[in-house]
């Protein structure tokens, strides 16, 4: 064997070549994206409304096109084929670059939306958010935002890259469904919904940008001053909705994840759920699966989740306080009935559920109690402003942190090296809420099948929340998993029809059993005596 | 302490030494030439194909051996001395043992044809047979054909993988039909099309009479049995089955057949030394299984049984109901019970095949009693405890089509077809009552 040969190998692979469509439709994403980068260092396009059309279309064409190349002569069935070899979805070159023109991008979003072009104080825009000023008069009537240009890009994203999962996900229906699904809620609901509601506003009038689907925590500013001052001015409809917001957190949410897990939510609604398994669905195998990360995991998200609890608690104390005219909710039954609700609901799972708790588990759960009551009860005697720390500082702190840096610069600008879910899976205190329902008060299970699995590992692989699902299969254990998004995937790559997503009863859900059938009955209640 | 040496990293010696790990505090050592930590054979397609890398394959993390106390020993082990209870490594190390576990998995097949020992000629079995298949086959370039030897399970594996990176391949099959030795007709030739629907160029019936080599000992084509054709190309993949892997102990006194001869509690004809997985040669038939069974899960099972065995509770090896499941291309298969391509004498089939031509499924029942015997499907997803639960209660077939749908194991919002499958049913058998009247 010559070394000359052997090199060869390194260079000669077919499966990360890619066909004339694919180029094509490289070519016209490129353009769509050439076009917002000229608008972005000003140069004059007359006819801004035709400019954008084409940069759109290119952009969004450009990614179905590559999709229609890349799947227009398969059968339906896996399509895995070399992703370990690309370098965009192996962490190579072209997933550094990715990531840092991603990661960039987001920074100058959040923190520095002048050199986009927005126009400061009532300035005209310039720059990028100058070009889409026509699509969002014709919307909302209004002068584009650095965020209207984010949330069209964001649709667009959702769009095309849709279309190309389900067109890889072929002749599974659970997957385009689900893809379906998300296309819609994040085109109505997300983008154009609250961009027309924005034409009810007058000067008597006013409605809060409202994003129906997107509840408190994962929407950390719902319960903010302005925005409940402005329901409240809007009387009749502005109280459906602040209503709307409260019943879906206390009563919608956990009725459908009871039923259904909380992939009602995470891979059917979200919009951050929506963007990491369509544009981010090259990247779902390079989640982190070993034991460690999942201890991180656990200890970070809950921490949000705590963050967030302590934060909005805060904050709505504070102007309960100092405007206590204004609501009909004083301050102290309001961090009372904080408190007595978390101790409950504490006192429910622990009731019920307790068994189900490991050690850590149980640990954390009683020492983020205590640390949230004791910071209510801080509150309480403290007098109005001090919560420990200022409520208003806590909150920019919060939005900064997590907000903008966790969910945007690390989970999206990161999503080709760190993989597609890393804020669901470490940083959503919604995903937090959601998984702790599902582990313990919930129908939702992932079924294996008997003695079926051959410990291949596609599963585990392609699990975009790092989950070891052979580690549970291969034993013939169900997979009850809180940070579980139901995206299907697993059930979709085995290659032995393994793994089904299900909704059954509760009983006997999570079985640490060794169940592998085919196998001596005598021997398994052997295998199975601890 | 005791020590419990096992030759084979494999699924079967792995799970032997979970198992005494779980039961006792002995010293459990592995012993392995091919690969430092276990990984899953059945994946080895998979980092082929780019789908995952050798990490992925491995079912426990590193760190899993040390923190059980197992102990890992990479070489090769050449001779077993059972009268001094010890191992002679390749390398001259020796090894004491006081229970000895032989798990050492089987070797591809090959018949004696000449060239078949040629560079670029192998099997698809280890570690290092994929390595071997990226020095030759990495690509289209260096391997313009691929010519493969042998219609069974691992040959269509390689197929697909060799397809992946748009090798254009062979694929010499002896039987009239893809696996036809083991699949009724309407399943195999359903697999044919489906095979030439990936471009495959399919031979059926089709013999390797001889590997034909260039200047440099390596293969440069093969000649075809039946019509001498000789075809050129760059890697001859040989497919043709798997034997036990026991050449090593040819002089160490332990009875052998094709396989290591053992009794129902896996023991050898040696004291203290105990044979399981594919290496296994059962001296006593279990139901209709075959002597050497050379699948994933009976692999797991013997070695939970040995380790019962080795912590003191003697233990039969027990399989229940036969079970497996393999995928061909795009096209899932999974079988329960028994179903035969050569039908027995007692043994009655109803085919039923979607127009589409990807799924189908078969059911065999007694001709007279009706009992059902067993099930293969295609493309449709099977309920294991369903139908390992029917065996068990000896379901009729009337019973099992009434109740087709408690055993759908499709992901949610799929198409369903039990109610088309047993309108087929019933026609056949109103049918079949006509013509008797
Ligand atoms: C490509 C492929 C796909 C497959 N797909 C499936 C499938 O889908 N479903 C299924 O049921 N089965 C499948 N099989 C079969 C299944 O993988 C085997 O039955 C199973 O791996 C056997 O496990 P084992 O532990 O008995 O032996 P092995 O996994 O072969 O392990 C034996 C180990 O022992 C080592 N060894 C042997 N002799 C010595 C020695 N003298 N010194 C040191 N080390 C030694 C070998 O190097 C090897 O590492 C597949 C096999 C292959 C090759
Ligand atoms: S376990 Fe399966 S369904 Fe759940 S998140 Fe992972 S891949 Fe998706
Ligand atoms: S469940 Fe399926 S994909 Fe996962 S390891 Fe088992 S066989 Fe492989």
């Amino acid at each position: 064997m010559s070394t000359i040969e052997k090199n060869m190998s390194l260079t000669g692979d077919v499966p990360k070549n890619i066909n004339a469509l694919q180029k094509i439709g490289t070519a016209f994403g490129m353009l769509g994206l050439f076009i917002i980068v000229l608008a972005g260092f000003n140069v004059s396009m007359p006819h801004k409304e035709v400019w954008l059309t084409i940069a759109l279309t290119a952009l969004g064409g450009g990614i179905v096109l590559f999709a229609h190349g890349s799947y227009k002569n398969k059968l339906a069935g896996i399509k895995n084929d070399g992703v370990w070899f690309k370098s965009i979805s192996s962490r190579g070159y072209l997933a550094w670059i990715a990531g840092i023109a991603l990661t960039g991008f987001y920074i100058v979003l959040y923190f520095f939306a002048e050199l986009l072009g927005l126009g400061i104080d009532g300035a005209a825009n310039t720059g990028v958010i100058a070009l889409f000023d026509p699509l969002s008069r014709v919307l909302s009537g209004n002068a584009a935002s650095q965020w209207f240009v984010y949330g069209t890009l964001y649709t667009v994203a959702i769009l095309a890259f849709g279309v190309k999962f389900i067109r890889k996900y072929k002749g599974n229906r659970y997957e385009q469904l689900r893809t379906l699904s998300v296309m819609f809620f994040q085109t109505a609901f997300a983008f154009i919904i609250p961009e027309l509601m924005a034409r009810l506003n007058s000067d008597d009038f006013s409605l809060p940008y409202n994003d129906l689907k997107n509840m408190w925590p994962l929407n950390y500013y719902a319960f903010d001053q302005w925005r409940i001052d402005q329901f409240i001015n809007a009387e009749t409809i502005g109280l459906v909705f602040l209503l709307f917001g409260i019943l879906s957190i206390f009563v919608v949410s956990p009725i459908l994840t009871y039923k259904y897990g909380k992939r009602w939510y995470c891979s059917w609604v979200c919009g951050c759920g929506g963007l990491a398994e369509t544009a981010g669905d090259s990247f779902r195998q390079l989640s982190d699966k070993s034991m460690s990360a999942w201890k991180i995991e656990r200890w970070v998200v809950h921490s949000v989740l705590v963050f967030s609890v302590v934060t909005t608690t805060a904050v709505i104390a504070t102007y309960l306080g100092y405007d206590a005219t204004k609501y009909w909710l004083t301050k102290d039954v309001f961090l009372i009935g904080v408190a007595v609700f978390l101790g409950v609901l504490f006192a429910v799972i622990w009731y019920f559920k307790k068994e189900e708790l490991a050690k850590d588990a149980r640990y954390g759960a009683i020492g983020y109690l205590v640390i949230i009551l004791g910071l209510i009860a801080t509150h309480y005697f403290s007098g109005n402003e001090l919560f420990l720390f200022e409520a208003g500082k806590l909150r920019s702190f919060y939005g900064f942190l997590i907000g903008s840096v966790f969910s945007g610069v690390i989970g999206t600008g990161f999503y080709p090296i760190f993989g597609s879910r890393v804020w669901c899976r470490m940083g959503c205190p919604m995903a937090a809420i959601l998984g702790m329902q599902q582990r313990l008060f919930s129908k939702f299970r992932i079924t294996t099948n008997g003695g079926q699995c051959i410990s291949c590992g596609n599963c585990s692989t392609y699990c975009e929340m790092g989950i070891d699902v052979r580690a549970y299969a291969q034993k013939g254990e169900n997979i009850v998993r809180s940070s579980c998004v139901g995206c299907g995937v697993c059930s979709a790559v085995c290659p032995r029809g393994v793994l089904k997503l299900e909704n059954a009863s509760m009983n006997g859900r999570i079985d640490s059993n060794q169940i592998l059938l085919g196998n001596d009955v005598d021997l398994m209640d052997l295998v199975n005596k601890k | 302490m005791e020590h419990i040496v096992i030759i084979g990293n494999g699924i079967s010696g792995v799970t032997a030494a979970r198992h005494i790990r779980k039961l006792s505090d002995k010293k459990i050592t592995i012993i392995s030439s091919e690969t430092e930590h276990f990984f899953s054979r059945t994946a080895l397609m998979y980092v082929y194909m780019g789908h995952m890398k050798y990490e992925h394959t491995k079912p426990y993390e590193d760190y899993f051996w040390k923190k059980n106390r197992i102990e890992l020993k990479q070489g090769f082990v050449k001779t077993v001395v059972p009268n001094q209870k010890e191992l002679h490594f390749s390398d001259g190390d020796k090894m004491h043992y006081d229970k000895l576990i032989i798990a050492a998995g089987s070797k591809p097949n090959k018949f004696g044809w000449p060239g078949q020992d040629l560079q670029g000629v192998q099997g698809l079995y280890s570690k290092q047979d994929l390595d071997s298949l990226e020095i030759f086959a990495p690509s289209n370039k260096v391997c313009r054909r691929a010519v493969i030897v042998g219609g069974g399970l691992i040959g269509i594996e390689l197929a697909e993988m060799l397809c992946t990176r748009n090798i254009p391949v062979t694929f010499l099959v002896r039987e009239e039909h893809f696996w036809n030795g083991v699949l009724p007709e309407g399943e195999s030739k359903m697999l044919s099309r489906h095979i030439k629907n990936h471009h495959i160029d399919l031979r059926l019936g089709a013999n390797l009479k001889e590997i034909l080599s260039d200047e440099n000992g390596k293969v440069r084509a093969v000649v075809i049995q039946e019509t001498g054709e000789e075809i050129a190309c760059d890697l001859v993949g040989l497919t043709a089955g798997v034997s036990p892997n026991i050449d090593f102990l040819k002089e160490s006194g332990i009875d052998l057949g094709r396989g290591i001869k053992v009794n129902r509690f896996l023991e050898t004809s040696v004291d203290a030394i105990y044979a399981i997985g594919d290496c296994a040669e059962q001296l006593e038939p279990i139901g209709n299984r075959r002597p050497i069974e050379a699948v994933w899960y009976t692999g797991r099972m013997m070695g939970e049984t040995v380790a019962q065995t080795i912590c003191e509770n003697r233990l039969e090896y027990k399989p229940g109901h036969w079970f497996n499941s393999a995928k061909f291309f795009d096209i899932e298969y999974q079988t329960y019970g028994w179903v035969f391509a050569n039908k027995k004498e007692y043994e009655e089939h109803f085919h039923w095949k979607h127009d589409d031509d990807t799924k189908c499924i078969t059911v065999a029942f007694h001709k007279e009693s009706q009992l059902f015997l067993g099930i293969n499907t295609f493309g449709l997803r099977m309920k294991h405890e369903v139908f390992d639960r029917w065996l068990s209660e000896k379901r009729d077939i009337n019973y099992v089509m009434g109740n087709l749908s408690e055993a759908n194991f499709d992901p949610e919002f799929y198409k369903r077809f039990e109610g088309q499958v047993l309108r087929a049913f019933t026609n056949k058998i109103s049918l079949e009552y006509k013509k008797q009247q």
